[in-house]
């Protein structure tokens, strides 16, 4: 057995998840090893050319938050922003980015290239070494052998991946790759349960070939909004997408042709996703749906390949060139990529501790597509916590757990571990009990100090943030003191700027939660300080919805004693009578860290907390009489 | 997920209908702080100034109005030298259900959350109270208790108010996935929502929830009796109409006015529905200290029933005492009983029924039961008539479903503000979402999971 190197950490896979994992634990100081199938597919966006919107955006700015690098690399490959819900409430505003894809790839693999302690290599890793239950190493195609202390599995859809399109299936992984089959088999002799899922995407189209007057332009902010709190300004001028919409008689090419879908041939076994269905699938479901939303966009600067969303489809060729061609703009079109479906293994999520190690294989981490995931932003996120906490397991530290409390990617591992998923797991902002308290806004002065505390953040953020806090916690305090009488003068102050009189005395502060008050509207006519946007921002909401972020901080109070009520580890739930069967298989399966985070696993009912509650006192006085 | 140490539960501590003293207990850290919410010492201190294992006599008040709810008794126990280890405060009052669940009522209303099954017991062991042994009968308790409350929940669940439960999330859940599609999915064209139907659904809803509120008090009067206050001057025959109700002997019928000084209460099934009879102290001006206190309980008496039953003697004329009673009556519902019919009468019964309004009038004879079966008919009809029709089985039948159903209004009417004040569809969807819970929980149903398939079911989103 060939020894080709030693590392303290080896990714597996350098897609979203990979390369955040691998920066991460290159940075905290880890000697990393980053293997991918292929060098010149680095953080390559397979399906949408873009990265963020509602909760993906606000996942996006965690990562920064923390110190993650996909933030960073979006704004520099943006070609295209957009700030969504802009007419809702603070917490679900998101900004979503067109990204320039080959520059996106190029950026994330220079910084990976010059990344101290990162080593990349083009390898096919065909075997995982554990020994004793403990992770030792990986096994490449060609039989050398790289040892390590942690691996972190971030294989997307690679694994025994399988393209379909009509009814033509080959092995492979995305746009043209090779697929890893031989990792799969490895992982199920080591007793890692698989699921087989399935995504797909829409065809790639010429833009020559495309008629943009029947389309509906679409765009960017004309104040452009960045996913990182340190960047500043934009790289690139931004291009439009273009809207326009299916009709009847493309619905009719795809009901004529239904029994060679795929999906109906019986040829696809994988779970797709009920939210990215296939045009196919969307007929189907909603007949009574007249016409489908498409969107053009562009998949970068330099290329005239455009990418059809909402159209994602495994159709024949034939059919998805009949199709497309009814659709107003599209009527010559020219695909030079069709759409296809792919299945691909993925595992269990719920055989992950919430630090993403495996229970069952000490070193053994996986992020991403790989835990039943979608989405680039999903991945990038998985992989940040899985590179810190195999950074964390190295260095004999404690993981790092956000609670969903504290993050989106706190809410998005403590489902995948403690709930599973049955189909590839997108984020919403649904999914999270306090939205209110998670918004992109925030995010910084939610994370930020912990990525410090970790060692992501590094100086020039640090200190960035500080005075951004400083700034707020001062100003906030001013407003406060600056006390408003309804006297005449005030009140024709207030008139001048547009605004209601007032009926008492208020102070500056607690003016904002008037509608329709802003700071920029009593900046002059009061003599406020001047500040930045984001400080003036971030005192208008915390001012305007007082009343809500207090409420769901005191629920998160609530919650949060049951969170610090620790399991044992070794508990033997089986052994604990009173509890039903169905609870004691489903905690023996997931193992909670916590009483709160048995709660929210389906079959555990309120009595069985109880049940646990007095086990755990019965447990504590043990202990102690020992 | 309702399993909180820190909160404070109570509950009636007593058995259902054994009459007596009944106590309503409180655990918890907030519990000195909410009775006291309630309590009036007689001697003005406030409860939380008392020290611990103090008796301390006063009255409940409603904290509102500073109405009278009831003469009690207050016992405090502060934490550790408690029953469960935390501060406990005991309330024993006289012991009607009525009034018990009155005060049970308040205290949940002002902070307290209804206890579960063998939850005082396991505090107890939780905080160190009960030792290591006793542990694991601890929680057979728990999960047999819960297994039988399971079952008579299920059991209750089964019918009629289950399916009016769900009826009530149905339109809930819909409007939250829409709101939700709308706030996660912003560009797939979804349709707006139509915020004037919106709104009217909720009020719908609303008094839908409203509606299973009232049914509270008619599945209480059906499991428990309809409350009824036999009200008059002294010696009018009340407790003559008692015994002839009760068809025994047990009240002391003498002619001395006042000889009744205290309130009986007694179960009596009067065409298959179950009364508890109260025979309050006569009614009338005294100087008496002790008779003074029984008129002024029987003035309460009266304002909690269910139905007041009105005696007024046919065979004198009627005084200033009748009047002031029938004045005392009004706004709650009553019969008048024009008693002593059997001897010639002297009564002005125009002056009386035209002072009664819609309430009925019946001539009867405590003594020779004339006017009885007509009176019983009338009572039997106002139980099962009034109440019960209207809403046959669904009725609302614990102070959990209570508690659960307020708390659902309120997040409703929370939300209408919301959208009216137009603050924006997340902020709608918390209210909405609260009171979405609040109705699962009483079908023990908070699957986050049901609000993302109606998502995905009810719309064509993604990309």
């Amino acid at each position: 057995m060939f020894i080709a190197g030693d590392y303290e950490i080896i990714v597996v896979g350098a897609g979203h998840a990979g390369v955040e994992a691998a920066l991460a634990a290159a940075r905290l100081g880890c000697r990393t090893l980053l293997a991918t199938l292929n060098l010149d597919n680095i953080s390559q966006m397979p399906c949408n050319p873009s990265i963020g919107g509602p909760a993906k955006g606000h996942l996006v700015r965690e990562i920064d938050a923390l110190g993650g690098q996909m933030g960073l690399s979006a704004d520099l490959a943006s070609i295209q922003a957009r700030l969504l819900n802009t007419s809702k409430g603070p917490a679900v505003q998101a900004l979503r980015e067109q990204s320039d894809k080959g520059s996106y790839h190029l950026i994330m693999k220079r910084i990976c290239e010059e990344q101290e302690n990162l080593d990349i290599k083009q390898l096919l890793i065909e075997k995982l070494l554990v020994e004793d239950e403990k992770v030792t190493g990986v096994m490449v195609e060609t039989g050398e052998v790289y040892t390590c202390r942690a691996v972190i599995l971030a294989t997307g859809t690679y694994l025994r991946g399988r393209i379909i399109i009509g009814e033509k299936t080959y092995e492979g992984g995305p746009v043209g790759q090779r697929a890893a089959t031989a990792l799969t088999s490895s992982l199920q002799k080591l007793g890692i349960e698989l699921m087989r899922f399935k995504t797909g995407t829409p065809a790639r189209v010429d833009k020559r070939s495309l008629d943009f007057s029947k389309m509906k332009l679409q765009p960017g902010d004309e104040k452009v909004h960045n996913f990182s709190f340190l960047s500043k300004g934009r790289a690139h001028e931004q291009v439009p997408c273009w809207l326009t919409y299916t009709n009847e008689e493309t619905h009719r090419i795809l009901r004529d042709n239904i029994e060679r879908a795929p999906m109906a041939n019986g040829i696809i076994e994988g779970v797709g996703p009920r939210y990215c269905p296939s045009i196919e699938t969307k007929i189907m479901r909603f007949p009574d749906k007249k016409n489908h939303q498409l969107f053009i966009e562009p998949e970068g600067l330099c290329t005239d390949e455009m990418y059809v969303q909402g159209m994602s489809t495994s159709m024949p060729i034939d059919v998805q060139m009949a199709f497309l061609r009814t659709i107003p703009g599209l009527e010559n079109v020219k695909i030079m990529r069709p759409g296809y479906a792919i299945e691909y293994d993925c595992l269990n999520p719920q055989q992950l501790n919430l630090s993403l190690e495996h229970k069952k294989i000490a070193g053994l981490f996986s992020a991403g597509q790989a835990n039943g995931t979608s989405g680039y932003e999903e991945a990038a996120a998985q992989g940040l916590i899985a590179g810190i906490n195999a950074a964390c397991k190295v260095q004999k530290k404690e993981p790092l757990i956000l609670r969903r409390s504290q993050a989106y990617i706190g809410v998005l591992i403590d489902d995948l571990v403690t709930k599973g998923t049955q189909e590839p797991y997108r984020m919403m902002t649904s999914r999270a009990e306090y939205r209110l308290l998670l918004r992109q806004d925030n995010a910084d002065l939610r994370l930020t100090p912990i990525g410090r505390e970790i060692g992501l953040v590094d100086e020039r953020r640090w200190q960035a943030f500080c005075a951004k806090r400083k700034s707020i916690d001062e100003l906030t305090a001013q407003l406060k003191t600056m006390q408003v009488t309804p006297s005449r003068e005030n009140n024709e102050k207030l008139q001048r700027a547009g605004l209601e009189p007032l009926t008492a005395a208020t102070n500056i502060f607690d003016l904002f939660k008037r509608k329709n008050v802003t700071y920029d509207a009593l900046l002059e006519a009061f003599a406020l300080p001047e500040a930045e946007d984001d400080v003036k921002e971030q005192i208008m909401i915390e001012s305007l919805y007082e009343g809500y972020i207090k409420k769901q901080q005191e629920q998160v109070e609530r919650m949060e004693k049951l969170e610090r009520r620790k399991l044992p580890e070794d508990i033997d739930y089986r052994k604990i009578s009173g509890l039903r069967v169905e609870a004691q298989e489903k905690l023996q399966q997931i193992r909670p860290l916590s009483l709160g985070q048995a709660g929210r696993i389906s079959g555990v009912s309120p009595a069985d907390i109880s049940i646990l509650l007095v086990y755990l006192e019965q447990y504590r006085r043990r202990d102690n009489a020992v | 997920m309702s399993i909180q140490m820190e909160d404070t539960i109570a509950a009636i501590a007593t058995p259902v209908g054994e009459g007596g003293i009944g106590v309503i207990r409180l655990s918890g850290c907030s519990a000195v702080a909410i009775a006291a919410r309630l309590f009036r010492a007689a001697n003005g201190k406030e409860l939380t100034d008392f020290a611990s294992h103090q008796v301390i006599f006063g009255h409940v008040v409603e904290p509102q109005t500073g109405d009278i709810v009831d003469e009690i008794i207050c016992l405090l126990m502060r934490a550790p030298r408690s029953y469960t280890k935390e501060d406990v405060v005991e309330l024993q009052c006289h012991g009607g259900m009525v009034v018990l669940r009155r005060i049970l009522a308040l205290v949940l209303e002002n902070g307290a959350r209804a206890a579960e099954p063998g939850e005082f017991t396991k505090r107890a062991f939780l905080n160190g109270r009960i030792d290591l042994e006793q542990a694991q009968a601890v929680m057979d308790i728990i999960s047999a208790k819960t297994e039988a409350s399971l079952k008579m929940a299920s059991g209750h669940l089964s019918g009629l108010f289950s399916q009016r439960i769900e009826q009530l999330r149905k339109p809930l859940v819909a409007m939250i996935a829409h709101y939700e599609v709308l706030l996660d999915f912003p560009e797939e064209g979804v349709e707006e929502l139509d915020e004037t139907a919106i709104l009217e659904q909720l009020r719908e809803i609303e008094s839908e929830i409203v509606l299973l509120l009232k049914t509270a008090h008619t599945g209480r009067i059906l499991r428990e009796g309809l409350q009824v206050a036999i009200a008059g001057k002294p010696n009018v025959g009340k407790s003559s109409l008692l015994n002839a109700l009760l068809q025994t002997e047990r009240a002391i019928v003498t002619d001395i006015a006042g000889t009744t000084r205290d309130s009986i209460e007694e179960s009596a099934n009067i065409g298959g529905a179950l009364l508890r009879l109260v025979d309050t102290a006569g009614i009338h001006d005294t100087d008496d200290a002790i008779e003074k206190m029984g008129v002024e309980r029987s003035h309460h008496y009266m304002q909690q029933a269910d139905l007041q039953l009105l005696v007024f003697d046919g065979s004198r004329p009627l005084e200033e005492d009748d009047f002031a009673i029938l004045k005392k009556a009004l706004g709650r519902p009553f019969f008048i009983l024009v008693n002593k019919a059997d001897l010639p009468q002297k009564a002005d019964l125009k002056v009386l029924s035209s002072l009664a309004g819609t309430a009925p009038l019946f001539l009867i004879s405590a003594h020779t039961r004339d006017g009885f079966s007509q009176l019983e008919k009338a009572i039997a009809q106002y139980v099962f008539e009034e109440n019960a029709t209207k809403d046959a089985g669904a009725f609302v039948n614990s102070e959990r479903q209570i508690a659960a159903l307020k708390a659902a209004r309120r997040h409703i009417n929370d939300a209408r503000n919301t959208i009216e004040e137009e603050l924006g569809e997340d902020f709608a969807v918390i209210d909405l979402r609260s009171a979405w819970q609040q109705l699962g929980d009483i079908l023990g149903d908070t699957a986050n999971e049901a609000i993302i398939d109606e998502m995905f079911s009810r719309f064509c989103i993604g990309k």
